[in-house]
């Protein structure tokens, strides 16, 4: 009934290092999404603990953990999430108004990370104007623009046809491998896990039932 | 975030929901208009009152009385001042005396005596009092008819309406209000008036001072002015129908009621006032006089007295003003929480995009209070333009009505700066502690719960 317990995430032990590409896979309810909340630092858990580098996300306060979802993590998430009533530009500037980057710099900090995922010619647009596939890349310019050292991708291609789906991965690999950004993503696609991580970990009712080395990964070149 | 971030994102938000923003501004300015438009006529009203007050000329005078006479106007001056047995007498000597204080112009006792006026040959009985020449100055004949005394001693009177529609026979049905002063001040002005008065004259063979010869005369007076009320005192028509010039009056010696009172004098047997009027050089030294006057053992009493009582009244009325004014303001209290409460409903996933993209609770608790401040900021502006319009209109309202019953134009209504001030800070005010809850409920808000809300 309404009060039982659930357990997300349960008894997991995971370790993923700097630069790795890892991917979450798992049907629909085993916790992939709750453990990538908690790396965020969106959700705490009620025991055990998440590091984070040198930070212990339970012991931080409030203010602390907006401030290491502001620097540390970017997010990308499944329904883009972008603010309807902002333009292109205003979106990615956003996480630079909390971490208060002088005006003056924000906007070529912005357009920067908007170049960066192929979109330097909609800035002024709205994202209803943009296909699914853009309104993905702002997301992703969006997560990038405060330079984090973690991204965390929540089934970005979800909503995407297989091309733009494609186009995306392939940014978000770029950046892993460019910009040697840690990519935790949480997928239900084996084959684009397979694709473009270096680990895949399987999860099921929140617990690892296997944590695997790709060796099907294909090069970034060879993908097209 | 910064402030400036803030407020653009604030006014983004506030410009994305335009009409639900608009009502909820509008109510705030519906609440500060009434809030301005009651405390404005409160103001108004009191500036009338202290004009009128000022006008009355008795704003630099100061009444002196024996405490030997039982003539205290104060209360708390009779229980402690000094007893009337060790009181002085309110004599010429006394008078010279308050004459020499700083500040006072000059003192003169207040004259004033029934007696029998003869006009055409009829006989009029009335009240003839003395008026300083000083009161020229003073602003107390709005609306006289003629002219005031020639000189100090002119053989003039100045008469009251009542007096000159009684002399005219002149009656209305409806009373003295229906007589204008110009309608009975054209065929009185330059008539002669036949005055009888009873000399006090100290004859020769009289034992002392305080025994005395009483001598009736007669004394022709010239009509030069009739005004509305008597210009010369907040007492109004009670103190006097016929005034003549002090000084004049004085030379006359006319036998006063309490001259009967000298002659059972026990300690002195020069002649005493019972009223003494001294004129201070201006308002602002009335305060001292007074005091100096105290120190001599007399009453004294001034309009400051009787203004101290009024001001409190008129706090008391701006109290109640206020309270009416702010129920309004309350109601468009309610709406704010109302309307952020909403937004924070129907924006609940953007708070959520918000916390996740690194907003702390403190960037959205400053965001949510940055619109309460901006509507009560934009409804401060509106109300106070509003409560200005309601209160010209009033005063506008209030003039034709004036007008039409035959008085002249009155200022009413006032909104001096620190009322737009205050109205504006009120507003604000009222509207960040109405954005108190709304924001520390969207700054509390669970951000995995947020992005989940569809």
């Amino acid at each position: 009934m309404g009060n039982s317990t659930i357990r997300a995430v349960d008894g997991i032990t995971l370790e993923i290092r700097a630069g790795e590409f890892v991917a979450l896979l798992g049907a629909s309810g085993s916790g992939k999404s709750s453990l990538l909340n908690l790396i965020a630092g969106l959700d705490s858990p009620t025991s055990g603990s998440v590091r984070s580098g040198d930070h212990v996300l339970a012991q931080l306060s409030r203010e602390a953990l907006a401030k290491y979802r502001r620097h540390t993590v970017g997010m990308v998430f499944q329904s883009f999430n972008l603010i309807p009533s902002m333009t292109v530009l205003e979106n990615v500037e956003l996480p630079l108004r909390f971490a208060e980057v002088e005006r003056s710099q924000r906007g070529a900090m912005a357009s920067s990370a908007l170049e960066r995922v192929g979109l330097s010619g909609r800035l002024r647009h709205r994202p209803i104007e943009l296909s699914g596939g853009e309104q993905q890349r702002v997301a992703l310019a969006r997560a990038l623009v405060n330079q984090p050292k973690i991204l965390l991708a929540d089934e970005p291609t979800g909503n995407l046809d297989s091309r733009t789906g494609t186009e995306v991965m392939q940014l978000i690999r770029t950046l892993n491998e460019s910009l040697q950004m840690t990519v935790v993503l949480v997928t239900h696609e084996t084959a684009l896990a397979e694709k473009y991580a270096d680990r895949m970990i399987f999860l099921a009712d929140g617990k690892i039932v296997a944590d695997q080395r790709n060796a099907a990964k294909v090069p970034a070149r060879g993908d097209a | 975030m910064k402030l400036y971030d803030s407020v653009e994102l604030a006014a983004r938000n506030l410009r994305e929901s335009v009409l639900r923003n608009s009502l909820t501004t509008l109510g705030i300015a519906v609440g500060v208009a009434s809030l301005v438009a009651m405390l404005s006529l409160g103001v108004g009203l009191q500036r009338m009152a202290s004009r009128r007050l000022k006008s009355s000329g008795l704003f630099d005078t100061v009444l002196v009385t024996s405490r030997r006479d039982m003539r205290a106007f104060n209360r708390e001056q009779e229980m402690n001042g000094p007893s009337p047995a060790e009181s002085p007498d309110l004599d010429d000597a006394a008078r010279r005396k308050i004459e020499n204080i700083p500040g006072v112009v000059e003192a003169y006792p207040e004259l004033r005596f029934i007696t029998e006026l003869r006009y055409e040959d009829k006989p009029h009985l009335t009240m003839v009092g003395g008026m300083a020449f000083s009161s020229k100055d003073g602003d107390g004949f709005e609306g006289m008819q003629g002219g005031f005394f020639s000189s100090r001693s002119a053989h003039e009177a100045i008469l009251q309406k009542s007096l000159a529609a009684e002399l005219l026979g002149k009656t209305s049905a409806r009373g003295l209000d229906e007589i204008r002063v110009a309608d009975v001040a054209k065929p009185l002005l330059g008539k002669q008036i036949v005055m009888r008065y009873a000399e006090r004259s100290s004859s020769a063979e009289a034992k002392d001072s305080a025994s005395y010869s009483v001598i009736s005369h007669e004394l022709a007076l010239t009509i030069v002015g009739v005004t509305d009320l008597d210009p010369d005192s907040v007492r109004g028509p009670a103190r006097a129908r016929l005034f003549i010039p002090e000084q004049l009056l004085e030379g006359l010696h006319v036998m006063q009621a309490y001259d009967y009172r000298d002659t059972t004098r026990a300690t002195s047997a020069s002649p005493a006032y019972t009223t003494v009027i001294a004129r201070v050089s201006n308002a602002g030294k009335v305060d001292s006089v007074e005091q100096a006057i105290k120190k001599m053992g007399f009453n004294t009493f001034s309009i400051l007295d009787a203004n101290k009582g009024l001001q409190r009244l008129f706090k008391i009325l701006d109290l109640f003003l206020g309270i009416f004014g702010s129920l309004a303001l309350t109601v468009a209290s309610i709406g704010i929480v109302n309307t952020l409460v909403m937004a924070i409903l129907e924006r609940r996933r953007e708070i959520g995009i918000m916390k996740a993209i690194g907003a702390s609770d403190q960037d959205v608790r400053g965001l949510f209070f940055a619109e309460a401040g901006a509507m009560g900021l934009l409804g401060g502006v509106f109300g106070v333009a509003l409560g200005w319009v309601i209160g010209r209109v009033i005063n506008f309202g209030t003039n034709v009505y004036l007008s039409r019953q035959g008085f002249p134009p009155e200022q009413i209504w006032a909104v001096p700066w620190w009322l737009v001030a205050f109205a504006m800070g009120i507003a604000l005010f009222v509207s960040l502690v109405s954005g108190l809850y709304p924001a520390s409920r969207a700054a509390r808000l669970d951000p995995v719960q947020a992005l989940r809300y569809e």
